[in-house]
């Protein structure tokens, strides 16, 4: 992949950036014409957190979505289908309401904790380089037992308000989070991302064959077990702070690749700044649809990536077919 | 002259009894044996593939914990398997974690997989692929190459011309090759050593003139052969080993 590609990507990202603090323009416009203290400080306050956290939870989505497909050598790998979105979910629930520790320290670690959990059962589950069908009813299975257990940890949480309290972050939103609270999601994120990026020549010799790869001379195993923990650590400090968002890590890498001739490593780069570019443009869309209301961004990321996931599996069974 | 490959006590616990072997320079030693004898497995120990356990020296070096460009320098390994999850183009296929100015355009002119370069692996015949994979583990120029079946899937001339090639690599550029075959007449005429394995370990080791003389491979496999034909005995097959 050419640097210019990278270049173009990298300009779409920084545009969905700017128009995401921007937009709606005349509110912004009109506020600092009023009151410029006021105007820098909802700039600030309010619409960087909220862009900063688009940019590194898609950014994460992406990557590790990528570097996941990467190791199931299966497109259809990505960590909101593989139940690490859930796990994640349930650790920070767990954390939250049983064991009622709420600082976000506590919530990413426990929801860094949960995905672990979540992606390690799967790999047990379905083993390396999973049959498709195998990996998507173990992702499956994980998925509908860590709703299950969120649920029951909510249902018996000390606080009766639990339930509606947790609804709208298990949804998915990056609305009303501070500045503190997107570094505890940024600073985890980016660290996964870089690390991940040094395991990209062992993903791509993956294409050759798992024995190729280990022939060459990259530890496979070892590299299973940084993707999973980078993964876990990289979407579980994203899903503490913002709650599960799906479909991004499923869509990001299947572009990328478009972008690297397949390669799968090479893909991780490229599938983070569109996953960026992608959850950036969503939360755009929500917070600007002429709707009345916000919609919660998990929600429009699902009702567009769900048909995209449908296409992929039509797609794939057309290929695989006799 | 001392051997370029040393290998002791290789093993894989269920698949390999514990095997000690030297390859040679210059030399092509063709590996056969009944299915499930552990030709995949040796090669498998060979080339570090866990789980396997031993000690490997090419050239005098320990190949296990070194770089990848450094070892694929020593040796490549071509899989059974001509699988590929992943739809790259055999180019970008064969340039997958090459290591830096491998120049392999003699090596596609001579497996003439020019015209195959541009398109997806996926939309190759599996006989394309293979000869694909064998530029693959060609490319880096080793001094050591294993490979598992790669006359398998071949049409009929291009197992000659592959068999060839693979020994002017050993005679005229004086690598080592360890090639499993499964066809016992391919692999007692062109090679220069036969190791004939049966039930995990290695039972011979030997010229193929003075394998078939000794009458172990009748054994083995319970087949005869007799000049250019293979012919089955049945009724030894009670007795085979």
């Amino acid at each position: 992949m050419s640097a210019r590609t990278i270049l173009a990507l990298v300009g779409l990202v920084v545009l969905a950036f700017a128009l995401s603090m921007a937009l709606p323009w005349s509110s912004i416009d009109y506020l600092f014409r009023r009151d410029p203290v006021l105007a820098r400080g909802l700039l600030v306050e309010l619409r960087l957190p909220r862009a900063l956290l688009a940019l590194t939870y898609g950014a994460a989505l992406g990557a590790c979505g990528a570097a996941v497909q990467a190791i199931f050598a299966n497109p259809l790998a990505s960590p909101d289908l593989t139940g690490t979105t859930s796990g994640a979910a349930l650790g920070a629930v767990v954390t939250a309401y049983l064991l009622e520790l709420a600082s976000p320290f506590a919530l990413s670690l426990g929801s860094i904790a949960g995905a672990t959990g979540a992606l390690g059962l799967l790999l047990a589950l379905s083993g390396p380089r999973a049959e498709t069908s195998t990996l998507l009813l173990a992702g499956l299975a994980i998925s509908a037992l860590a709703g299950a257990l969120t649920t029951l940890a909510l249902a018996l949480a000390p606080s009766p308000f639990a339930f509606y309290d947790a609804y709208e972050w298990l949804m998915g939103s990056l609305v009303d989070r501070s500045l503190a609270q997107a570094a505890f999601a940024l600073v985890p994120a980016a660290v996964a991302i870089l690390l991940l990026w040094r395991q990209v020549p062992a993903l791509d010799s993956l294409a050759l064959g798992e024995q190729s790869a280990e022939a060459i001379g990259y530890d496979i195993g070892r590299v299973r077990l940084w993707v999973v923990v980078l993964t876990a650590i990289g979407v579980g400090a994203c899903v503490a702070i913002c709650g599960a968002i799906g479909f991004v890590g499923l869509v990001a890498p299947v572009f990328a690749r478009r972008l690297t001739g397949n390669r799968p490593g090479s893909a991780i780069l490229p599938a983070a700044l569109i996953g960026a570019a992608l959850l950036l443009a969503a939360d755009l869309a929500v917070r600007t649809a002429p709707l009345g209301r916000t919609l919660p961004i998990g929600v429009a990321t699902a009702v567009l990536g769900a048909p995209f996931f449908l296409w992929l599996v039509t797609h794939m069974r057309w290929k695989l077919g006799p | 002259m001392s051997p370029l490959v040393t290998a002791q006590d290789l093993a894989i616990a269920g698949r390999l009894e514990p095997s000690s072997l030297e390859l040679r320079a210059g030399e092509l030693v063709g590996l056969v044996g009944p299915n499930g004898s552990g030709k995949t497995s040796l090669l498998h120990a060979l080339a570090g593939i866990p789980p396997s356990t031993g000690n490997v020296r090419i050239a005098g070096q320990i190949t296990k914990g070194m770089h990848p460009d450094h070892r694929q320098r020593l040796f490549t390994f071509l899989p059974a398997s001509r699988d590929v999850v992943w739809p790259l183009k055999a180019r970008d296929l064969i340039s997958l974690a090459l290591p830096r100015g491998a120049d392999w355009a003699k090596v596609a002119e001579r497996l003439d997989i020019g015209a195959l370069l541009d398109r997806r692996m996926d939309r190759l015949s599996t006989g394309e692929r293979s000869r694909v994979m064998i530029a693959r583990a060609l490319a880096p120029d080793p001094r050591l190459l294993l490979l598992d079946e790669p006359i398998a899937n071949l049409d009929p001339l291009w197992q000659l011309l592959l068999l060839d090639e693979l020994r002017r690599l050993a005679h005229d550029e004086d690598k080592a090759l360890l090639v499993a075959i499964h066809d016992l007449r391919a692999a007692a005429e062109w090679s220069d050593r036969l190791i004939l394995m049966s039930e995990r370990q290695i039972r011979a080791d030997a010229a193929p003139s003075a394998l078939v003389a000794s009458g172990l491979i009748e054994k083995v496999f319970g087949v005869e052969l007799a000049g250019a034909d293979l012919r089955l005995r049945l009724a030894d097959r009670q007795s085979s080993p």
